[in-house]
């Protein structure tokens, strides 16, 4: 390749990013399988963003597929809904789908084997129906961002419509290494996937949708190109395959050009991000009254017999599915996600919640663990780093225990994606000095936050004790000035009778310190 | 003009007073850690000099010289210093509660660094006019800022890397200010013919 | 010799009488550094710190007799904010948060005397005379005063258990120095 070819796909290229090898072959390839339902399934109560939320079923209650099982609570929440019929066993706590591997709330079911669907109502014509409406379905059948965010879908489309949002992003990306679940949507359900972008669209009103789809899924370009064929406001656009593409910030900057400011979300620039798992999700819910029970998810690693995509009822626990799927050897690490920016799993006993796009069993050779070096300053990791910041300086500091310093180069941009790490040529666990600074800064928010509730808590009690001593004191005063009348008035009859004044008095304090 | 440009530049860069010289090294050293704290010992050292230098001269060629009491010449300075000093610290306190706190001893300490006494008597010595004698104390001034400021910045540094457990603390620090007077000799290859 | 005595003299007085009018102009009437240090503070005088109210601890703070990291329900939050209102050096490393506590009242034991319901700085705890008395989570700042006054020991204060929200990712272990290759 000459230099000028070779400087202008430098210019084309996205200056940030990494390319790791994508490993998402041949798992990508091998047609979707259907995961057989396994004896139990465990629904967290906590699958999304916000709040979590709250049980509307009793032990021992017989549920029907789809059926309403939690609700959520405040504003930013999402429903649960059961993914089979069958019977509630259990409501409690089970390993959470976490790094810390603590536990939290989820509702035990026990399939019947009917799989029996509840009724539901589906509209003739959706887009005859007012966005508000739309809205209102896709919140009402738990649909969240399925890309691994799990932001509640219904709020930000609610966001998008309220902004004046003109234009639409699926994100195609799946810039992950080993996942290809969104690859998978994209080739067998490319019609369904384009009507959830057109339903979308209609909900916010937008002029247009970008589909970006990574250069590296050919057949998922050909399928979407097929179906989004008649609508000329949905273009499918091809991105350069550069880890983190499926950034959202990164896509709208590749896809449109407009950079995303700090301390501002895509809708500020006109833009919503929806990944097209989403739009799938969307078109089940909106076309054929399926809330979000089921997903696909790929399982894929080197401790896998069969690496493939199976569609899999939300919470199934991974055991299930490595059973499934065939362990070759006890594999090393269970990360739930992609190896850059997944959980590792401390067992397989925790449940598949929406967001989960894949389960990799890696063997030891897939790991690389290697000594954290010493930082040389050689600024790879500022060169990789998709937003614009200096993981080195930052790290530094937080490794000095300089939080505030670290805050002041950017932390809060940092969007986690690992490229520092992975380029870092001495090792340093840059990612996680990040997460435990912005966990650590947000605890020291939430003391804050604390602090000041408890000043306004003591400063109202200070102001009504003082008050009540106020009025006590006034009390006291009336009734001395009343006593001094009685006794005026007894003393010009001659006959006092202060005793039983005083003893009244004291049974009247009594009564107002019982009362405070 | 240009040759007080000149003396400007000699004294602040060339004869830096902490770097060369060697005077002053207790704030230098005391009130390095954070930049915010060196830029305000920095400015408040300068004051003092600026003033203290000027009633110096004021009074050593006005007071001493006519009555010829040059003998009182060490006692008058430091009253004069001493008096400038606890002016500069009950404005501070006043003015910039906040920097007060932060420089804690080293304020009242402004009254025995060694440039600010030390500055008066190189003017007596050299037989400075009063203009030269201010150019020449504002310039030695703006050099100890100067340094303060930088080794502030490299210490705030210091601080994020790893260093060996012996060297931790203050000997990186006088490491540190060693290789930084190095770097001030290059200043002595200036020049200005 | 005169000339001596009566010019320094002279200079002596001038100085002085410089001074003191400089010491009128620039009189602070009220620390306003321990004010603003009280302001930082909770403020519910739980007396966690040993001192006798958050005003006390903030002016001892101020003089640098207690250290910034003093207040436990302040934590590590305040420690900065106070360290860095002083000038102060913190390691923060060294401040453990205190594990946050909050007070339980355990039900079959509160015979609903109302004692806790008059000392809770932040009138944390519900209940009346006679009635199984509650305590607030949100309001509550694990001051343990309750803990003293409570005849029956129902109150207690219990560690609030650990939940995925609140989980912070540990400091990595990142050895200060790595281990030198052995050179043959």
């Amino acid at each position: 390749m000459g230099f000028i070819e070779r400087f202008l796909h430098t210019l084309s290229e996205p200056r940030w990013g990494v390319h790791p090898d994508d490993r998402k072959r041949p798992a990508a390839d091998a047609p979707l399988r259907l995961l057989p339902m396994p004896k139990r399934l465990y629904i967290p109560l906590q699958q999304h963003v916000g709040q979590p939320a709250r049980s509307v079923v009793l032990v021992g209650q017989r549920v029907l597929k789809g059926q309403l099982i939690a609700e959520p609570q405040g504003r930013i929440s999402a429903p649960v809904h059961a993914s089979t019929s069958g019977t509630v066993f259990m409501i409690g706590d089970i390993t959470a789908p976490h790094p810390s591997g603590l536990a939290f709330a989820a509702i035990g079911l026990e399939p019947d084997g009917i799989d029996a669907s509840a009724e539901s109502a589906v509209p003739a014509d959706p887009f005859a129906l007012p966005p508000a409406e739309i809205t209102r379905l896709i919140a009402a059948a738990g649909i969240v961002g399925l890309g691994g965010a799990t932001f509640p879908s219904a709020v930000k489309l609610a966001l998008g419509q309220r902004s004046g949002v003109a234009t639409l992003i699926v994100n195609g990306g799946e810039c992950e290494p080993y996942l290809s679940c969104d690859d998978r949507v994209m080739r067998d359900a490319a019609p369904a996937v384009v009507d959830g972008v057109r339903l979308m669209m209609h909900a916010i009103g937008a002029r247009e949708a970008l589909v970006g789809i990574e250069a590296n899924k050919p057949e998922a370009i050909v399928a979407m190109r097929k179906a989004a064929a008649p609508f000329a406001a949905i273009r499918i656009c091809p991105v350069p395959a550069r880890y983190p593409m499926g950034s959202d910030r990164q896509l709208i900057q590749t896809l449109t050009g407009k950079e995303v400011p700090s301390d501002c979300r895509a809708a500020d620039v006109g833009v919503i991000v929806n990944n097209v798992s989403t739009a799938n999700a969307v078109h089940r819910a909106v076309r054929l009254g399926e809330p979000l029970i089921r997903r696909i998810v790929t399982i894929n690693g080197g401790a896998i017999w069969q690496p493939g995509n199976v569609m899999v009822p939300v919470g199934t626990l991974v055991s299930d599915l490595l059973a499934f799927a065939g362990v070759k050897s006890e594999p090393e690490r269970l990360v739930m996600g992609g190896p850059m920016m997944g959980t590792v799993l401390p067992h397989a006993s925790v449940p598949i919640v929406k967001g989960t796009a894949g389960i990799l069993a890696l063997n030891a050779e897939e790991i690389a663990e290697s000594e954290p070096g010493a930082c040389i300053r050689c600024g790879n990791c500022t060169r990789a780093c998709p937003a614009g910041l200096l993981p080195l300086e930052m790290a530094a500091r937080i490794r000095a225990g300089d939080l505030p310093g670290a805050e002041a180069f950017g932390l809060s941009d940092c969007i986690g994606c690992g490229c520092c790490a992975y380029i870092c040529p001495a090792h340093l666990p840059l990612v996680q000095y990040f997460n435990h600074a912005k966990g650590e800064l947000s605890t020291q928010e939430r003391t804050r936050l604390r602090n000041d509730a408890a000043k306004r808590l003591a400063a109202e009690r200070a102001g009504r004790l003082e008050r009540e001593a106020l009025e006590k004191s006034a009390a006291a005063a009336r009734r001395k000035a009343e006593r001094n009348a009685a006794k005026a008035a007894e003393a010009a009859r001659a006959s006092p009778a202060v005793p039983t004044t005083q003893h009244a008095e004291k049974n009247t304090a009594a009564l107002v310190e019982t009362s405070s | 003009m240009s040759e007080y440009l000149v003396l400007l530049v000699s004294t602040a860069l060339v004869n830096n007073v902490v770097m060369v010289r060697f005077l002053g090294l207790c704030p230098f050293m005391g009130v390095s850690k954070r930049i915010d704290g060196a830029i305000g010992m920095g400015l408040a050292t300068s004051f003092v000099i600026v003033l203290a230098a000027s009633l110096s001269w004021i009074l050593e060629h006005w007071l001493l010289v006519p009555l010829g009491l040059s003998y009182l010449r060490l006692l008058t300075f430091i009253l004069v210093i001493a008096a400038v000093v606890q002016f500069t610290e009950a404005a501070m306190r006043k003015i910039a509660p906040d920097l007060y706190q932060m420089l804690g001893i080293y304020l009242p300490l402004i009254a025995t660094n060694c440039s600010v006494l030390g500055l008066p008597l190189i003017n007596m010595q050299e037989g400075h006019g009063f203009v030269t004698a201010i150019v020449y104390d504002f310039g030695s001034a703006l050099g100890f800022t100067l340094a303060m400021l930088v080794f502030a910045g490299l210490r705030e540094r210091l601080a994020l890397v790893r260093v060996p457990h012996a060297f931790s603390g203050a000997p990186i620090a006088f490491i540190l200010a060693s290789q930084m007077s190095l770097a001030f000799m290059g200043f002595s290859g200036l020049n200005f013919k | 010799m005169f000339a001596a005595v009566a010019s320094l003299a002279l200079l002596g007085a001038a100085l002085g009488f410089g001074l003191g009018i400089a010491a009128r102009r620039f009189a602070v009437e009220s620390d306003s550094l321990v004010d603003a240090l009280v302001a930082m503070m909770p403020g519910s005088n739980c007396g966690q710190c040993g001192q006798a109210g958050c005003a006390e601890a903030a002016r001892l703070i101020a003089e640098g007799t207690a250290p910034v990291t003093s207040c436990p329900p302040g934590g590590k939050a305040l420690a900065s904010a106070l360290a860095a209102k002083l000038g102060i050096p913190l390691d923060l490393s060294t401040v453990a948060d205190q594990e946050p506590r909050i007070a339980s009242i355990a039900e079959d034991i509160c015979i609903g005397c109302c004692r806790c319901i008059k000392v809770c700085p932040t009138d944390a705890v519900i209940g009346a005379a006679k009635q199984i008395h509650a305590v607030i989570r949100e309001a509550c700042t694990g001051c343990g005063a309750c803990i003293e006054r409570c005849p029956t020991e129902a109150a207690t204060l219990q560690p609030l258990p650990a939940t995925v929200s609140h989980w912070v990712w540990p400091k990595p272990d990142v050895p200060a120095y790595p281990a030198p290759a052995l050179a043959n």
